[in-house]
């Protein structure tokens, strides 16, 4: 069997420069449906919020500043090939001192407090970061990673279904959960579902939704007529931007 | 578009209304979570604070770093209903104003009618674009706090939507999220 060898220096810059990059420009996916959602708009307000977070995402691609004070906490799903060693030093560590520098040398909000009850104290380099990692076959290691706020992090909901709670259980359970955030999360909202599985299971499932390109459908039909009916319910909710969309009658 | 000049008077927070766009010129102080807890703590014990709130206006946010040449990194909102607990009391010392994001609870909508006082949203997610509104940050108080700590900002037409005025009257259809303690 052959084995590749992977410099732990070639692990740290790529994970650094994905993080500061992360930061600083938005995907295209998002991008165009944005600007789809400014011609789709009917109200000032909404209009006027998408046209700001347009402008705000061109001066921190411009600038290379983040697009938000909240650089989040770092999560990477890893695909991690059976025939990769990593030479010169350790695959852990060498994804936490990339998410250091991205960090620190990115200019980037350090928010992640070492043991969260007691001492609330700062790591001050935003470490650790959380890596989720599948041996998967191959010479490769494919990374998939996120830096996701707390603002919307905060709004995460698991529930424990019955079997027979069925599609309408899973259902009201999505749109409870979006109605109980309510304008907290910062637009565009992004909701990731995970369904099935354990308890952590759906969870990680969820998290890992939410990094999909947003104009993507599941592959089984079914799930994705599912995901077009509640995009559809969950937009004439009237949320959706921090700012209000439906200024009530004075 | 209103323009309003800070400090906030009376007579300025009598003429906003829920819904009202405006852009706001003069100095605010910021504060998150772990300031408003010190502050509050201070005011339930009668000792003085380290920053006069009277007649202020408050702006959620923890910035992220500013570069070199920058006054302050990217500053948007961070979400109000963590500060629910404790603004009731900075109320009653005579905070005028607070910028943030999402919805309040009912008794700190009670407490802005009493005390006359009008909440602000700015728009979530767009701290670059905010952050170029603010034109100077200085250190006030809890420098301990790091991003937390209690700045005083000077804006230049810092943009944001009357949320909820000093007649409780609120642009939001929706109630926040009332567990957080």
């Amino acid at each position: 069997m052959e084995i590749r060898s992977i410099d732990a220096a070639a692990v740290t810059e790529t994970v650094r420069t994905l993080f500061m990059d992360m930061n600083y420009h938005i995907g295209n996916d998002i991008a165009e449906e944005l600007k789809k959602a400014m011609d789709r708009e009917t109200s000032d307000t909404a209009k006027n919020v998408i046209g700001q977070i347009l402008e705000n995402h061109q001066i921190a691609a411009d600038e290379e500043v983040p697009m938000c004070q909240d650089t989040g906490m770092a999560i990477l799903f890893v695909e991690y090939g059976e025939r990769v060693v990593i030479e010169n030093g350790s695959f852990e560590e060498a994804v936490q001192e990339g998410v250091r520098r991205a960090y620190i040398d990115g200019y980037l909000r350090k928010s992640v407090v070492d043991d969260p009850v007691f001492d609330r104290v700062n790591t001050k380099d935003n470490t650790p970061a959380i890596i989720y990692t599948t041996i998967v076959k191959g010479d490769r290691i494919r990374i998939l990673a996120g830096c996701k706020g707390f603002g919307s992090e905060n709004m995460s909901a698991v529930k424990m279904l019955t079997p027979s709670a069925g599609l309408d259980g899973v259902k009201k359970f999505i749109m409870d959960t979006v109605n109980y955030a309510g304008p907290n999360p910062c637009p565009p909202i992004v909701v990731g579902v995970g369904i099935g599985g354990s308890f952590e299971k759906a969870a990680m499932l969820a998290k890992k939704a939410t990094l999909r390109p947003i104009n993507t459908r599941h592959p089984d039909s079914r799930y994705a007529s599912l995901e077009e009916e509640l995009l559809t319910e969950i937009n004439k909710t009237g949320l959706s931007a921090a700012m209000p969309q439906d200024i009530k009658k004075r | 578009m209103k323009k309003i000049i800070l400090p906030l008077t009376d007579e300025v927070i009598k003429d906003l209304h829920a819904g009202d766009s405006v852009l706001l010129t003069g100095t605010v102080i910021t504060g998150r979570d772990a300031a408003h807890k010190r502050l509050y703590e201070l005011i339930q014990k009668g000792e003085e604070l380290p920053v006069e709130i009277q007649g202020e206006v408050i702006y959620y946010v923890g910035p992220a770093p500013a570069k070199p040449g920058h006054a302050v990194g990217p500053a948007g909102p961070t979400s109000s209903y963590r500060m629910d607990k404790y603004t009731p009391a900075l109320l009653n010392r005579g905070l005028k104003g607070m910028i943030g994001k999402g919805a309040r609870n009912d008794e700190v909508i009670a407490s802005m009618k009493q005390n006359g006082a009008v909440y602000f949203g700015a728009i979530g997610g767009a701290a670059a674009l905010i952050s170029r509104s603010i034109k100077k940050s200085e250190l006030l108080a809890y420098e301990d706090l790091g991003t937390e700590a209690i700045y005083r900002f000077t804006v230049e037409d810092f943009p944001a939507v009357v949320v909820i005025d000093s007649y409780g009257e609120s642009v939001l259809v929706t109630k926040p999220k009332q567990t957080e303690s």
